[in-house]
């Protein structure tokens, strides 16, 4: 009999996980072209350089959304880690947790997602593992990622290098995996449909890696948003930012769903964005090879780091008035007045 | 900025009337602070946030009684997710829940009629918080219930009506508010009625707006422009969104569903037929009847200016807890929770000028 559903025993280190693991793991990643001997660990060989390492968890719920799913999340959510780090990502790990009773038929499907992605970023996925948890003990499926990658001879990421004068720069519209997902969860429909923005952006790595040392820090806007993401920046570099709330892409269809729910997508997660500080001299090449590459073609200039106020982010709003931005506090609700 | 939104600016800017204007929305003082209107006004404008702030406005006493209803085993709180931190006067709902509580956040209180019908071994209570705007829909899902014969779903409503609040802040002789801004979205359901009233009877210009940082300052100019030639009217800004007679498919639901009672808000204290509760004939949907639930006392939290910051007796900043043992992570009191709270929007959208004080 064929199962339609995990169950316990394909935990259990038997000829079950065996079955699972090489009927849809091994299988889906047979293009990686790493022999899976199915060996405790995978043997590798990395070019010269400094090796990057990076590790993510995945627990989203719902597992299949507009513009992708838990497994290229999976995959692009430490992907972009390593990038962000100046890093060409070149291997993943990953381990599953499966709750007792998930469908088999969307195992496959994150799986032949996360195979399709990592092929996309040009990762291998070496080495896995299973874990099977009675039903209760997790929700249906949580993923762990880990990357390695390596830094090529000039570039240098990190907010230490950030400086006054910089410009800052992101890849392209803000809020829009956040809204997506609100939406898929709470069952919101919106007349013009939103969808996440979850992508491997190893593109942005290679157009930035030309301009060196000239590029000073690079981070994924995920959860807390810009606006959080600034706030670190701002506090790691010790230096404080300027920015301007027009200048800022957000999609029409955000911003008004934002609107009516009484949310701010400055404080919503992506999943396929990037901030850039860069020097200003090049700030014009840069937005112009982020326009070049699909994932960037939204980018835009949207303010200046400043000496003072030192790790405090100030946006001047559409009426021209100062405010700070802080960074999210707590749980972002939406509103009920 | 367009040049519209430009004049508008420039305008407001060189006004020389000295006058105090309240935004009685928590979705406005938000918006002000978001847009930072209060940056581009001349100091002899000030505007002060009102009690509409549906979270905020919940007594001590109710919270209290909720928290505690939450801990029985048997029970689901259904709610919205503004309410889960607010602090009650022994933890917040979302410490209840870390301790074993079920408490669901739905954004539709329609979701509670799934909820019940997958746990027909579980009483499942919604907690109707919130004013015009978000009552409708709990109607909806009383008589809904009562249609499929739900006998495990009940309806604990805190609802408050915007008009009778509006009132006791005119009769309030402490307070001297010049103007209203009056909010769009409950004005969507309760239409413009309430305020012709209300600013016939007190002589007080009122303008309902919408929430870009436009409309509000085009209803700022229309409440300086009456101020100026002594009118005192009810006008609508907002006229892309709002009827003048309101939905009155919702607010027959209303009708319906609610009978007005007295009502005890913070910072307000007990305001007649300010509060909705269920009708008799839907009393077996009553959370209220079904589990005895008396409110505690309302007695605020020892410290917190919440009540004064509601009623706009006082602004957030002159809090002594403001932003030092109160804030949103951790916060004493409702107005620093709520997504609609002046404290939390006076904290998270900080003007520049305050800053560098």
């Amino acid at each position: 009999m064929k199962l339609s559903h995990i169950i316990m025993a394909h935990g259990s280190g038997g000829l079950l996980s065996q079955r699972l693991i090489e009927e849809y793991f091994v299988r889906a990643f047979a293009e990686h072209q790493v022999p899976w001997e199915l060996n405790d660990g995978t043997v590798l060989d990395l070019p010269p350089g400094k090796a990057v390492m990076s590790t993510d968890s995945f627990v989203i719920s719902p597992l299949f959304f507009p513009g992708g799913d838990i497994g290229k999340l999976a995959v692009s959510g430490t992907v972009n880690d390593l990038v962000a780090c100046g890093a060409q990502p070149l291997y993943l790990s990953t381990a599953f947790i499966l709750e007792e009773g998930f469908s088999l038929d969307s195992l496959r499907e994150i799986v032949k997602s996360m195979a399709h992605t990592a092929q996309q970023a040009g990762v291998k996925l070496v080495t896995g593992d299973t874990k099977v948890v009675e039903r209760g003990s997790a929700d249906q499926v949580f993923i762990n990622t880990t990357g390695i990658g390596v830094i090529p001879p000039g570039i240098d990421y990190r907010p230490g290098r950030i400086k006054p004068g910089d410009r800052i720069l992101v890849s392209g519209t803000i809020g829009d995996h956040g809204l997506t997902i609100l939406a898929q969860r709470e069952g919101l429909r919106f007349s013009t449909p939103v969808v996440s923005d979850c992508a491997p952006l190893h593109e942005i790595g290679q157009a930035l890696q030309p301009f060196g040392e000239q590029v000073h820090c690079m981070r994924d806007p995920t959860r807390g948003g810009l606006a959080t993401v600034l706030n670190e920046l701002a506090a790691q570099a010790g230096l404080g930012m300027y920015i301007d709330e027009e200048k800022i892409p957000v999609l029409n269809a955000v911003r008004g769903a934002c609107e009516m729910l009484g949310m701010d997508p400055l404080y919503m997660a992506n999943e396929g964005k990037m901030v850039i500080a860069c020097a200003p001299q090049v700030s014009q090449q840069v937005l112009a090879a982020l326009h070049k590459v699909p994932v960037g073609q939204n980018a835009a200039d949207i303010g200046e780091v400043v000496g003072q106020p030192q790790g405090m982010v100030l946006i001047k709003t559409v009426l021209g008035s100062e405010r700070i931005l802080a960074a999210l506090e707590g749980e972002h609700v939406p509103r009920i007045c | 900025m367009d040049s519209i939104l430009e004049q508008l600016v420039e305008l407001i800017k060189a006004e020389t009337i000295k006058c105090n204007i309240m935004e009685v929305c928590g979705t406005h003082t938000m918006a002000i602070a978001k847009s930072g209107i209060r940056g581009i006004l001349p100091p002899n404008i000030r505007l002060l946030s009102g009690p509409g702030c549906p979270v905020c406005v919940t007594s001590q006493g109710d919270l209290d009684a909720i928290i505690s209803l939450s801990e029985q085993t048997d029970i689901t709180l259904v709610t919205f997710g503004d309410m889960l931190r607010v602090p009650g006067s022994h933890g917040s709902l979302q410490e209840a829940r870390s301790r074993g509580a079920d408490v669901k956040v739905v954004y539709s209180p329609l979701e509670t009629l799934e909820i019940a019908r997958q746990r027909p071994d579980r009483q499942v209570i919604f907690l109707g918080i919130g004013f015009e705007t978000t009552a409708p829909a709990v109607a909806v899902t009383v008589q809904r219930a009562h249609q499929l014969g739900l006998k495990n779903l009940s309806v604990y409503s805190l609802h408050k009506l915007v008009p009778p609040a509006l009132q006791a802040i005119f009769a309030d002789p402490e307070l001297q508010v010049d103007g209203l801004i009056c909010p769009g979205h409950v004005t969507v359901v309760i239409g413009m009625e309430p305020y012709e009233n209300l600013a016939a009877h007190y002589h007080k210009p009122m303008v309902v707006t919408g929430f870009e940082a436009e409309d509000i300052l085009e209803g700022i100019g229309m409440l300086i422009r009456q101020l100026k030639t002594g009118t005192a009217k009810a006008e609508l800004q907002y006229k892309r969104v709002v009827r003048a007679q309101g939905n009155l498919a919702a607010r027959q639901v209303l009708e319906q569903v609610f009978t007005p009672v007295d009502a005890a808000w913070r910072g307000l204290g007990i305001i007649p037929d300010s509060g909705l509760d269920l009708k008799p004939q839907y009393a077996s949907y009553n959370a209220r009847e079904r589990f005895h639930i008396e409110p505690g006392n309302i007695d605020e939290i020892p410290g917190c200016s919440c009540g004064a910051i509601l009623s706009g007796k006082l602004e957030p900043e002159q809090c002594p807890l403001f932003g030092k043992v109160c804030t949103p992570t951790e916060p004493v009191g409702p107005c620093m929770v709520s997504q609609e709270g002046a404290c939390a929007a006076f904290y998270r959208y900080q003007p520049l000028r305050r800053a560098q004080l």
